[in-house]
């Protein structure tokens, strides 16, 4: 009875929604359809939330019209574009690629590119300065002269 | 080259201390959401009146046709917000002479009318809006929100909160001169 009542407990948080009973389907597959789509939008109250797990009037408001199109018969992608019509692209958790977000899908790319070119230019710039230090034949030859002529002084 | 990759740290701190500078702009309001709707026609949309008010409903075709720009405010009398801003609504209907429609935004009849009584009743047309449905057509995120709709029904501004201090009354009024609101000559 105790493990139940722990298991009970365990689960608790996970059950927690902000979807309330009476806002969900009958049908399991619509529901969960609409529990994706939820995710995948904006709540527009409080914002960096989505409509999923916002407590929001204006987010429950926005569950049930997304239940509503699905039973309607909408694709998924139908249900999204009838609330981005309303709300436009702050509404998609996921921007879209346009010239308007242009530099933000861009920005990763050149930033690796950037780095790449930076780490590639320092290493090969310590590369041709370690071949600079470099001793030439001569150089050698005078440097193991001067190293014996003292040595020969200091045994003397 | 060598001399150029010396100045890549600053380069990264100009960026950061530009994107900074940007983020502590008092004047920038991160809950400034830019709406669809602006330059584009009034959404769709018929309702009721407010049951037990003689105001008569508002549809998308009481928004074509005016003789100039009309003001839609989107209210509720749960709202306190809105009752700040009922007074300069009045004032704009009462001695500018603009016109007031009104959307009453999940509210109970009763309390609007009785919200109604209370401050007065400066709207032409009130359409109640009990599902909020029609709220999310005009893609609302709370109320009040106002919106300024041309002669042939084009929303042409948006205000998200109350119209309520100098700031705000005063940018609301820019746009009511920008939409024409106001013949030439007379000065708000």
């Amino acid at each position: 009875m105790r493990l139940v009542a722990f298991a009970f407990l365990m689960l608790l948080p996970v059950m927690a929604f902000a979807v309330e009973p009476d806002e969900m389907l009958q049908d399991p597959v619509l529901e969960q359809r609409a529990r994706e789509i939820s995710r995948e939008l904006r709540c527009v109250v409080c914002q960096n939330q989505d409509i999923d797990s916002s407590n929001a009037g204006v987010a429950r408001d926005l569950r049930i019209l997304v239940r509503e199109r699905l039973v309607a018969g909408d694709s998924d992608k139908e249900v999204i574009a009838y609330i981005h019509a309303r709300y436009g692209d702050y509404v998609l958790m996921r921007p879209p690629l346009n010239r308007a977000t242009l530099a933000l899908w861009m920005a990763p790319f050149v930033f690796a590119l950037v780095s790449l070119l930076v780490g590639w230019t320092v290493i090969s710039r310590s590369r041709r300065r370690a071949a600079a230090t470099g001793f030439s034949d001569d150089e050698k030859a005078e440097i193991a002269r001067f190293i014996e002529e003292n040595a020969s002084k200091d045994g003397s | 080259m060598g001399r150029l990759l010396a100045f890549i740290p600053l380069a990264i701190a100009a960026v950061f201390g530009g994107f900074f500078l940007w983020g502590l702009n008092p004047d920038r309001d991160p809950n400034n959401i830019p709406s669809v709707l602006i330059s584009q026609p009034a959404p769709e949309f018929d309702l009721a009146a407010v049951s037990g008010l003689e105001t008569p409903g508002l549809s998308r075709a009481d928004l074509v046709g005016n003789p100039g720009p009309v003001i839609v405010n989107v209210f509720a009398s749960w709202c306190v917000p809105c009752r700040a801003e009922h007074g300069v609504l009045t004032q704009m209907v009462e001695r500018d002479g603009l016109t007031l429609f009104g959307i009453n935004y999940k509210d109970k009849p009763e309390d609007a009318t009785k919200w109604l009584a209370e401050l007065g009743n400066p709207y032409e047309r009130i359409g109640s809006d009990l599902s909020g449905r029609v709220g999310i057509e005009w893609g609302l995120s709370g109320v009040p929100e106002t919106f300024i709709v041309g002669s042939d029904g084009t929303v042409l501004f948006r205000y998200v909160g109350p119209v309520v201090g100098d700031t705000a009354i005063s940018t609301f009024r820019e746009a009511l001169i920008q939409a024409g609101a106001f013949p030439r000559g007379q000065n708000g």
